[in-house]
């Protein structure tokens, strides 16, 4: 193993800066492996995409660019709705999401209940309407942790590799083999509170690497491109290089993977619930609603269809606004 | 793009995807996969080895019934209890028997079936050191404390000082105290007979177990299947009318019920609560829906400062009336339960000890008369409770969720009663025995033996091994004694109907419902029904 | 290349010691497996003693470890719920948990890709809108509905396939398994390789490589996808623990005996031996398909070089 430089390898310019290579002594071999590890290979030539030259910050660009987009405004209009449904779930549903009529069980349409009945004889409308607010709290919720604490540490990964990459990386090999069952019923088994935030915070604990090994993979092609080598060389600092070249670039997959993963959060929940460490009844949500009507799918599909419609529904407006939000963000597009 | 066209395609494409699902049962012609005489049968993982006094649960209990027969034959249709191996057992004071034994059985490796072969099984099952989990079946005969101290490690006998062999066909079995209803206690597969090879050669008897019942096991692929065939040595009455039985592992009783329907399969005796509502359409006359001695309750932690105050047995009276028992058993369990009103089950029959209507007035739904009952008891300890279940078997959200729909709506109070789920029946079981619970609890309780005492005593009976309630009232206690040394099994069964009244008042666990044994089975075979302990009869199924 | 890789090799020993640990605290964490095994009867007290004195229960969380360690160099994984022992658990259940992997695999890849490919080209158009629509159904519809209505449609109705696999799981017999285990991972790929498209379409050396006039073909698949396929070879690399430990649900549709199925049973018995010698083995599959992938980054962007 190498303590220090390994002769074979190439002179990196950009390593002194950015890496300090082996430069943690020679008894940390394994944590320290990956120090010379990720290298570009000088002069492969690529035509040069070029920084954008424009005077505005990419930032506020990409804004400017969203609000005239009709894909951004009719995802935003449905996320506004889930928003409100889920703040004032009985201003559209004036029925008690709670109250069951088991003669009613697993009933159909009918005169007042649009959506028909649950196997527990409870109106399935309004507990769409109710469930929008667990589920849309934990989706986007647990979204957003994966997304920023992912990114951010798969990001610093990708782009300092070395020892961090290396730390980072045999964590998050470790953090996936930990099965979601045997995770949910070790951390959730003890919260007693009602609240989303337990489970939101098992699924961030969880998620995290799959987005992190994505944004890493990203960052190392991204951090290849000329123009990036080019900043480098005019002595860009390592924080304006990350946020204005090279997180514009290595953004997409972090968006389309965030976005689906949304649904599957809610899903997830259903899971964890299904197993008796999610939500706590009397808790209404589309996951433990989904999840209900599973089994019952030859005999009234009708319990699923609807939840499972305001699911797609929600992972349509967020995967359309990932869609603008990635048009916005692209250099290539300049 | 065009964003609300999505919209409206996705709804539509969710729609598709459903009526793909709906579209109904159609009917599987299946003859397909000749099964020569042999009856393909769905079955579940043995968690334990096959050592008759270490299989508590039905899917290791059912191979041991087919492999072994014991003293005593339980009835598959009266489960009375009927002298097999046993040419009469007597007493004259209900506490030391004597055990005479037909001659002729052997084991199918050919060893004789003899005072011996029950003498060594039951020393065996009995003693610490081997760990069996039924070793609490031993604790009526004499010496049971020495061979099982309460302090493992401890030197230990052997050999439980009450059995004594006489001849070769005949054993004495002195108990430590009266239990007149002992002798149809001997049914049950703990006390089956043992050969001398399951000690001499122990790993390869658990590879392969040796019985003296009318299957013997020719093959055993643990997690995958068994395949048992007729004993054309066996002696009993009841040889096989088939020429064997497969038994296949499934993961899910659900995939099991596919592949009856594709005609893959001949027997399913576990019908996934998903499939109730269609399982008459699917099957036909081939559904079977029988009762069987599992009742079903809600248990308190009577030493919960919750529920051991003056008042809180009006309370779990008053719950009990609550429950719509009738509706749920229809709603949700399309009638594979029966709303209990007694804490035994129909099976026992009435001279067996069953009474319908025991509990009376309180177990029966009157929502107002329990708003007022609870009201006068003083509410509802804390304003509410819950009912705790285990999440990862059994599926019992569903009837929690109605059995808490229904006290809510008794009590006018959406609050009033919610499921707890805890994620595994360990953690469940832990929390049961560890005294951890504070609020009502799921219990279900399926019967070793088809007697009245097995319903009672282990549950109710002060200190008894599975008193989860930790109930304990002497006068209880005092009949529950005198039932077991009455002189009769009448007497006795009377007198175990007065200790259970004492149930009512006392409500430690409110009777839900009995529980069906279900089952289906595919057009190859006929002559298919349950036994009591909702286990298939495999010697009696015919193969087409 | 060949140091790295030895690196990356050694670095599974910290790893597997972590997760071995981690995995033992966490089951002993979940509590005392023996009460669990008297089912709905309450333990009697000296017979759990004596078990747990048997399973080496009775001792110490470290000490519990260091006797399991122990036993796992000598080359014995402990005994397994059933009685059946880890090592041979494992035997049956992997090879038929990595065929069912593979097939889930290549329908990602073949399916996930080429969809992925044409929604990228055709952006906006219908069948761009249709593919999105049958995302959102399989995000949406639960792996056990699919999986049910898919069984039942060819197994029970058409009868083109078994419902349930066999258990020795031959390949064509875990094609609508593996197809259903793929269905939501298509979702991500699918969706991966159009936007990596989409984005590449405007690169300028693909603008370049079609002004020079190379076939519409060659360009799709020597410059665009390659530079596409980064993002999607990761997913993959992360995605084959989800197949593989995470497959309960279809194992459990279609009868397959396989790594998902026995770690939930271990984990609901709480059984130590069985959820960490199978998640140890999990874990070393990670490392090696992330080396994997690692090593493909450079294959696919040859910018990229390792020491």
């Amino acid at each position: 193993m190498p303590d220090g430089h390994d002769p074979l390898e190439p002179i990196d310019p950009s390593k002194g800066s950015v890496a300090p290579a082996g430069g943690y002594g020679g008894g940390f071999d394994l944590a320290n492996a990956d120090a010379e590890t990720l290298e570009k290979a000088p002069g492969h030539g690529q035509e040069p995409g070029g920084p954008a030259g424009k005077p505005r910050s990419l930032w506020s660009d990409a804004w400017h660019d969203l609000r005239r987009n009709p894909i951004f405004i009719i995802s935003a209009l449905i996320i506004l709705f889930l928003v409100f449904i889920s703040l004032w779930p009985g201003t559209i549903a004036t029925q008690d999401p709670l109250k069951a009529n088991l003669a009613k069980s697993q009933a159909g349409p009918e005169p007042g209940h649009p959506f028909g009945f649950d196997s527990q004889g409870r109106d399935v409308y309004t507990r769409v309407v109710y469930g929008a607010r667990a589920s849309v709290t934990v989706g986007v919720c647990a979204t957003l942790g994966v997304v920023i604490l992912g990114s951010v540490l798969g990001g610093l990964a990708g782009f300092f590799v070395g020892w961090w990459d290396a730390v980072l990386s045999r964590i998050s090999d470790i953090f996936f083999g930990i099965p979601v069952i045997l995770g949910g019923l070790v951390f959730l088994s003890v919260v007693t509170n009602s609240t989303v935030w337990p489970v939101v915070g098992f699924m961030v604990l969880l998620g995290w690497p799959q987005i992190a090994r994505i944004a890493r993979g990203s960052v190392i092609t991204a951090r290849q491109n000329d123009y990036v080598q080019a900043a480098r060389a005019l002595g860009a600092g390592n924080s304006r290089m990350l946020l204005r070249h090279i997180a514009p670039n290595a953004v997409a997959p972090v968006i389309v993977v965030g976005t689906i993963a949304l649904g599957t959060y809610i899903s997830l929940e259903a899971t964890l619930s299904y197993l008796g460490v999610g939500l706590r009844p009397p808790t209404v949500s589309w996951g433990i609603d989904i999840s209900d009507a599973s089994n019952q799918i030859r005999n009234a599909p009708h319990m699923l269809l609807w939840p499972a419609g305001a699911l797609s529904l929600t992972v349509l407006a967020f995967i359309m606004l990932g869609d603008a939000v990635r048009d916005a963000l692209d250099p290539k597009l300049r | 793009m065009r964003g609300a066209t999505r919209v409206k395609w996705a709804a539509g494409a969710v729609a598709v995807a459903l009526t793909a699902g709906a579209c109904g049962g159609g009917s599987s012609g299946g003859s397909s996969g000749s099964s020569n005489g042999v009856v393909r049968a769905s079955w579940g993982d043995p968690q334990n080895p096959l050592e008759p006094a270490d299989t508590n649960e039905v899917q290791g209990g059912k191979v041991l019934d087919m492999i072994f027969r014991g003293l005593k034959k339980y009835n598959p249709k009266t489960a009375a209890a009927e002298n097999w191996i046993a040419q009469s057992i007597t007493s004259s004071d209900s506490q030391t028997f004597d055990i005479k034994l037909k001659s002729g059985w052997t084991f199918s490796n050919g060893e004789p079936v003899n005072a011996d072969s029950f003498i060594n099984a039951w020393n065996y099952g009995a003693a610490l050191k081997n760990a069996q989990l039924n070793a609490s079946f031993f604790e009526p005969i004499l010496g049971y404390a020495q061979v099982h101290p309460n302090t493992s490690g401890a030197t230990a006998a052997t050999k439980l000082s009450g059995l004594h062999k006489v001849s070769d066909t005949e054993f004495t079995v002195k108990l430590s105290s009266k239990f007149a209803l002992f002798p149809d206690t001997l049914g049950y597969s703990a006390f089956y007979p043992l050969p001398q090879a399951f000690f001499t050669n122990h790993a390869a008897w658990l590879a392969k177990p040796i019985g003296n019942g009318p299957y013997e096991i020719q093959s055993y692929t643990k997690g995958t299947g068994m395949n048992l065939v007729k004993w054309d040595g066996y002696k009993g009455s009841d040889a096989a009318v088939n020429k064997g039985v497969d038994l296949r592992v499934y993961t899910d009783n659900n995939t099991a019920y596919t592949d009856l329907q594709a005609g893959n399969l001949d027997l399913v005796d576990d019908i996934p609560a998903s499939q109730l509502k269609n399982v008459k359409s699917d099957l036909g006359s081939r559904y079977i829906n029988v009762p069987a001695g599992i009742i079903q309750t809600i248990s308190f932690p009577l030493y919960s400062s919750r529920w051991n105050t003056a008042n809180s047995a009006k309370v779990r009276q008053g719950l009990s009336m609550a429950i719509n028992r009738q509706q749920i058993t229809q709603q949700i369990f399309q009638n594979t339960r029966t709303p209990a009103s007694d804490w035994t089950s129909p099976v026992l029959g009435d001279a067996g000890g069953f009474k319908q209507g025991l509990c009376g007035q309180e177990c029966t739904y009157n929502p107002s008369k329990a708003k007022q009952t609870i009201q006068q008891a003083g509410g509802l300890p804390g304003g509410h409770i819950t009912i705790s279940y285990n999440a990862d078997t059994g599926s019992h959200k569903e009837w929690v969720d109605a059995v808490c729909n229904s006290i809510n709506n008794s009590l006018g109070n959406q609050n009033a009663c919610v499921g707890a789920p805890v994620g595994t029946f360990a953690d469940f079981r832990n929390k049961i025995t560890n005294k951890q619970m504070n609020d009502p609890f799921r219990a279900g309780w399926q019967m070793d033996y088809p007697l009245i005492q097995d319903f009672l005593q282990p549950q109710y009976y002060t200190n008894a091994s599975s008193n989860d309630s930790h109930y304990s009232n002497a006068n209880f206690d005092n009949l529950v004694n005198q039932a077991n040394a009455a002189p009769s099994s009448s007497e006795s069964v009377s007198k175990f109907q007065d200790a259970e009244k004492q149930l009512v008042i006392d409500m430690p666990a409110i009777p839900l419902w009995y529980q069906n044994g279900s089952a289906g089975y595919s057009q190859n075979v006929s002559n298919v029904f349950l036994n009591p302990f909702s286990v298939p009869v495999y010697n009696e199924i015919k193969v087409k | 290349m060949g140091r790295y890789v030895i690196r990356r090799l050694l670095q599974m020993i910290p790893v597997f010691i972590g997760s071995t640990f981690l995995i033992f605290f966490m089951v002993y964490a979940l509590g005392d497996p023996v009460a669990a095994l008297f089912g709905d009867r309450a333990p009697d007290p000296a017979t759990a003693a004596q078990i747990r004195h048997d399973l080496y229960l009775d001792h110490s969380l470290p000490a519990q470890y260091v006797h399991y360690m122990g036993n796992l160099f000598k080359g014995d994984f402990g005994v397994a719920f059933n009685g059946q022992s880890v090592l041979q658990l494992m035997g049956d259940a992997f090879p038929v948990t990595i065929r069912l992997t593979i097939v889930a695999i290549v329908f990602e890849i073949i399916i996930g890709i080429s969809l992925g490919v044409l929604t990228g080209m055709k952006r906006g158009k219908p069948v761009d809108t249709g593919v999105l629509l049958l995302t959102l159904v399989v995000i949406s519809i639960p792996t056990f509905v699919t999986g049910y209505v898919l069984q039942y449609v060819f197994g029970v109705q058409l009868k083109w396939t078994a419902p349930s696999v066999s258990p020795s799981a031959p390949l064509n017999e875990l094609i609508l398994p593996g197809l259903v285990l793929a269905l939501v991972s298509l979702a991500y790929v699918t969706r991966l390789t159009r936007t990596s498209i989409a984005e590449n379409t405007r690169g300028d050396y693909v603008r370049t490589a079609v002004a020079k006039g190379l076939p519409r073909r060659r360009v799709i698949i020597r410059h665009l996808l390659r530079n596409s396929l980064i993002p999607v070879v990761t997913f993959i690399g992360t995605d084959i623990g989800a197949l593989m430990g995470g497959a309960i649900v279809t194992e459990r549709i279609f009868n397959i005996h396989g790594v998902g199925y026995n770690l939930y049973q271990g984990i609901l018995r709480n059984n130590a031996p069985t959820v960490v010698g199978f998640v140890t083995i999990l874990v070393l599959v990670f490392l090696i398909a992330n080396l994997l992938v690692d090593l493909l980054y450079a294959v696919l962007d040859p910018r990229i070089r390792y020491a």
